[in-house]
């Protein structure tokens, strides 16, 4: 796919093959790269999620058993143990190595340079650095699969790695692997977060101040304060972890005078933070598209950027509704009960102003179009159970059931996805020169809409009925709707088939690219150069009129 | 909990009941609802046995569910409306405007109101299952790596080990495997029970649907939940936090029975009637310790032998 891109003839100068693409520097190849990398990182972590919807389709043990065809294809390893492992890495994966690099390495790359009439990222070799740190993050996760991690092969604590079960619970080098490769990933995003901040702040074409910026550029910017605030902690606290592993400290260990609730604590002030990561550059990405198919500016352009700096700042002060039940003093958890509500209001103005951006428009349902539509309303269905378990009395019959897990997937899977495949088409022909076939793209929609919907509408009735989560076997009455969930998990497959048939077909066909193919509606500056933009753009700053790029 | 907000609560129940009577009666229709333990297909919460699930599945079936269904809906509505009136056939040149103070306000101002409303409840629910009634007893739940431990510190039973219950001696008896245990956690009916909770190894969580309680089981710390079961019957739990390879492993099977019936079983452990411990030095000092010591915790209850008093410990549910 890449290489279609790179197919026309222009004076550019670009370096060789080799050094273009392992030393580069340019944000477009970079962007590229981190856009390849997510490609194939998700559909790692899709085949993964396959393993846990088959091991779940019947009660009993279906294929985490010796002598079964995982037992024989001998990648993961085929036991309990196995199933916790493949869930841990299902979800690291799809956080840190799929919807972070796609939306902010890939889409932010690609995007905010040009969007603010920037030549380049501030500084290109450190964002070179991010992206091969990642990979080295990659391949340190990778390895930590395949060797001891005590109770079996590979770290199998879950994502939110919780002590003593990641400490004294986890005692071979997996977890020592998976710690570093969760430092040098978030060392990889600092990196990343400080060159956004430094580009937004400093490189915007003349005339174009914070207030009139494309709203995409203000998600990464807040994003990006995010990540520089949040990953710190992390850091800090995995770095314990370590230390507790491997050097006798007692930082989580009780017998040692620790607590393993301040590992939680200190886990959730990233944590939280990190799930609105995942989901602003989406909302940016979702603004433009509206905008665009609509052929109408973005409503409420103020509302729209200061909500998300609102739910970026209370996104801060609201990470331990995630531990209503670890025993904290009752008026705290009041206090984080009401906090995690008030995230519901600028979320909704949100809600409201992509609908509001859409009434009086004229609607042109393309592809990009479906998906960011599909994106409102399942991204509302997962922000209303948000409210649900916000509520602590409600979260002591609900946490950490299925229920939680249908709640983030229609914000994460259903949201967050949604929004990255609708910039995945909306920037298509800009990124690679060629057209996709419209027709594949709307069925590769409607096909993961059902399916998507399928696997998890039904994990709420499954929460709800108390099936607890990270389970490899559930009792006989829970079958049918698990049943249920894995018919669509199959759909949702289908829907991965055709996906991967758009990128061929482009491939093959490689119909010529438009400057513009959205015609007016389209109105920030990316649409005003070719498709593919020259390898180098605005060497002169472009002309900005305020009214038009938002 | 019956006196909490009679008036709207009937008016409420009233107007939800008929507009959740169709998605209720899915359930309904496969067979009769389970207690206890989850029923086939079913699409909604676990009925409750306890006033605080009941609180619960009120805020929940009453407040909550029609709340957000109204709001999904209301999205989808609109989203229908949009894509009805304002596709490129029906609508061919766009409108220009981009701004309307009023109807921000109100789109802002209306979801206020409405979290609002329901922190009302929310609040009400959170601190009635922080006030737990003067306790009758106290049982102590330990999870282990990857079974549970009970001891009865008022009655002089030292702690008891409860495993899955096999598959085959699960279908043998015809109970649900994964859900039956090897020794129940067996308490009186009516009285108010406070479970101590603790972890040995790594966080286990005590978690019964049916009572609407789960709590945490952390190694170093004492965290503290409550039930009042209402009538007599099998109720199932499971472990709720990740704790390894047999986390699925682990269920809770409490049985409520009468307190004869209850004071009969304690004989047979050996213990004997609460407030009713032999004058001698407390017998429970023979418990095993946990494998961590408790005191660690900074908030960690009183040790459970110690007293049946209801300390406020902030640690309650
Ligand atoms: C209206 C806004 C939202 C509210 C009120 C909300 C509330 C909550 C609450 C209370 C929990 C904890 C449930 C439990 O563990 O018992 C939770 C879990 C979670 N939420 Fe949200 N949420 C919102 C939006 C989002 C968004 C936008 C994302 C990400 C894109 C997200 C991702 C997650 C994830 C990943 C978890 C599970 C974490 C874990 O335990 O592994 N949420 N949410
Ligand atoms: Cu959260
Ligand atoms: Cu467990």
């Amino acid at each position: 796919m890449a290489h279609a891109s790179t197919a026309d003839h222009d004076h550019d100068h670009k370096p060789p093959f080799l050094v273009r693409w392992l030393f580069s520097t340019n944000h477009k190849d970079i962007g590229t790269l981190y856009i390849l990398f997510a490609i194939m990182a998700g559909l790692v972590g899709g085949a993964l999620s396959g393993l846990i919807r088959l091991e779940l389709a019947e009660p009993g043990l279906q294929i985490f058993v010796k002598g079964g065809w995982l037992d024989q294809l001998g990648v993961v390893e085929a036991s309990k143990h196995g199933y916790n492992v493949v869930v841990t890495a299902h979800a690291l994966i799809m956080i840190f190595f799929m919807v972070m690099p796609a939306m902010i390495g890939g889409f932010g790359n690609w995007f905010v340079p040009i969007m603010i009439g920037a030549p380049d990222m501030a500084f290109p070799r450190m964002n070179n650095i991010s992206f091969w740190l990642l990979v080295a993050a990659w391949v340190l996760l990778c390895l930590s699969l395949f060797v001891d991690g005590g109770p079996g092969k590979g770290f199998g604590g879950g994502w939110t790695i919780y002590p003593p079960l990641s400490t004294s619970g986890h005692v071979g080098p997996s977890m020592d692997l998976a710690i570093l490769s969760l430092h040098l990933a978030g060392a990889s995003s600092i990196l990343g977060a400080i060159n956004f901040i430094t580009t937004i702040f400093n490189m915007r074409a003349p005339g174009m101040t914070l207030h009139n910026m494309p709203l995409f550029a203000w998600s990464v910017l807040v994003t990006a304060f995010l990540l520089l605030l949040s990953l710190p902690v992390l850091a800090g606290a995995i770095t314990m972890l370590l230390t507790d592993r491997n050097f006798n400290t007692h930082f989580f260990d009780p017998a040692g005078g620790g607590d393993p609730v301040m590992f939680q604590h200190l886990f959730w002030f990233f944590g939280h933070p990190e799930v609105y990561i995942l989901i602003l550059p989406g909302f940016g990405i979702i603004s433009h598209i509206v905008s665009t198919f609509s052929r109408k500016p973005v409503f409420g352009y103020l509302a729209m950027a200061y909500a998300m700096v609102a739910i970026g700042f209370v996104g801060f002060i609201v990470w331990a509704h995630h531990m209503y039940t670890v025993g904290m003093p009752v008026d705290l958890r009041a206090y984080f009960v009401a906090a995690t509500m008030v995230i519901a209001v600028p979320t909704g103005v949100k809600v409201f102003s992509w609908i509001a951006t859409m009434w009086g428009g004229s609607l042109d349902f393309k592809t990009p179009m479906l998906w960011a539509i599909g994106f409102i309303f399942l991204f509302t269905v997962g922000g209303v159970t948000g409210v649900v378990l916000a509520n602590a009395g409600i979260d002591y019959t609900l946490h950490d059931t299925y229920y939680v897990v249908a709640h983030f997937h229609y914000v994460l899977s259903l949201g967050a996805v949604f929004a990255i495949f609708a910039g995945f088409y909306y920037w298509f022909e800009k990124m690679w020169g060629v057209k996709y076939n419209e027709f594949l793209g709307v069925v590769h929609f409607w096909i993961t809409f059902v399916g998507v919907n399928l696997i998890f509408f039904p994990q709420h009735f499954l929460g709800l009925q108390g099936m607890p989560r990270r389970y490899v076997d559930y009792p006989e009455a829970l079958t049918f709707w698990n049943q249920v969930s894995t018919q669509g998990y199959l759909i949702t497959v289908v829907g991965v088939g055709v996906f991967l048939l758009i990128l061929v077909e482009a491939a093959v066909r490689r119909r010529k690219a438009e400057a513009n193919p959205w015609g007016e509606g389209a109105t920030t500056l990316e649409w005003t150069l070719s498709s593919p933009p020259p390898f180098h753009q605005f060497s002169d700053p472009p002309v900005f009129k305020p009214d038009s790029h938002r | 909990m019956q006196s909490r907000v009679q008036g709207i609560r009937a008016w409420l129940a009233g107007a939800a009941a008929t507009a959740m009577a169709t998605v209720w009666a899915l359930p309904a229709l496969a067979d009769e609802v389970l207690v206890g333990q989850p029923t086939p297909g079913a699409i909604g919460l676990q009925p409750g046995v306890t006033p605080l699930k009941h609180d619960a599945a009120f805020f929940h079936d009453v407040i909550l569910l029609p709340i957000i269904t109204v709001i999904t809906l209301f999205v989808l509505a609109l989203l229908v409306w949009v894509v009805v009136r304002y596709n490129k056939k029906a609508n061919p040149t766009p409108a220009k405007w981009s701004h309307n103070t009023t109807i921000e306000v109100i789109w802002t101002v209306v979801p206020v109101l409405i979290l609002m409303f329901i922190a009302i409840f929310s609040f009400r629910l959170l601190y009635a299952y922080h006030d737990m009634p003067k306790p009758y007893m106290t049982v102590k739940a330990t999870g282990y790596q990857w079974y549970w431990g009970y001891e009865y510190p008022d009655n002089g039973i030292s702690e008891f080990i409860s495993n899955v219950l096999p598959e085959d001696k699960a279908k043998a008896k015809n109970v649900p495997y994964l859900l039956a245990a090897t020794e129940p956690l067996v308490v009186p009916v009516g009285k108010p029970v406070r479970v101590i909770v603790t972890g040995a190894d790594v966080i286990h969580a005590f978690a019964v649907p049916a009572f609407g309680i789960i709590s945490d089981a952390v190694p170093g710390r004492l965290n503290e939940t409550w039930f009042k079961v209402e009538r007599p019957g099998v109720y199932y739990g499971n472990c709720r936090e990740l704790c390894g390879v047999d986390h699925a492993y682990m269920p809770i099977e409490v049985h409520a029975v009468s307190q004869a019936e209850f004071d009969a079983w304690v004989a047979s452990k050996g213990g004997y009637k609460v407030g009713a411990a032999p004058a001698p030095a407390p017998a429970p000092a023979a418990a095993p310790a946990p494998a961590v010591l408790p005191a660690a915790a900074s908030d960690a209850a009183a040790p459970p032998s110690a007293t049946p008093a209801p300390a406020s410990a902030p640690t309650s549910n």
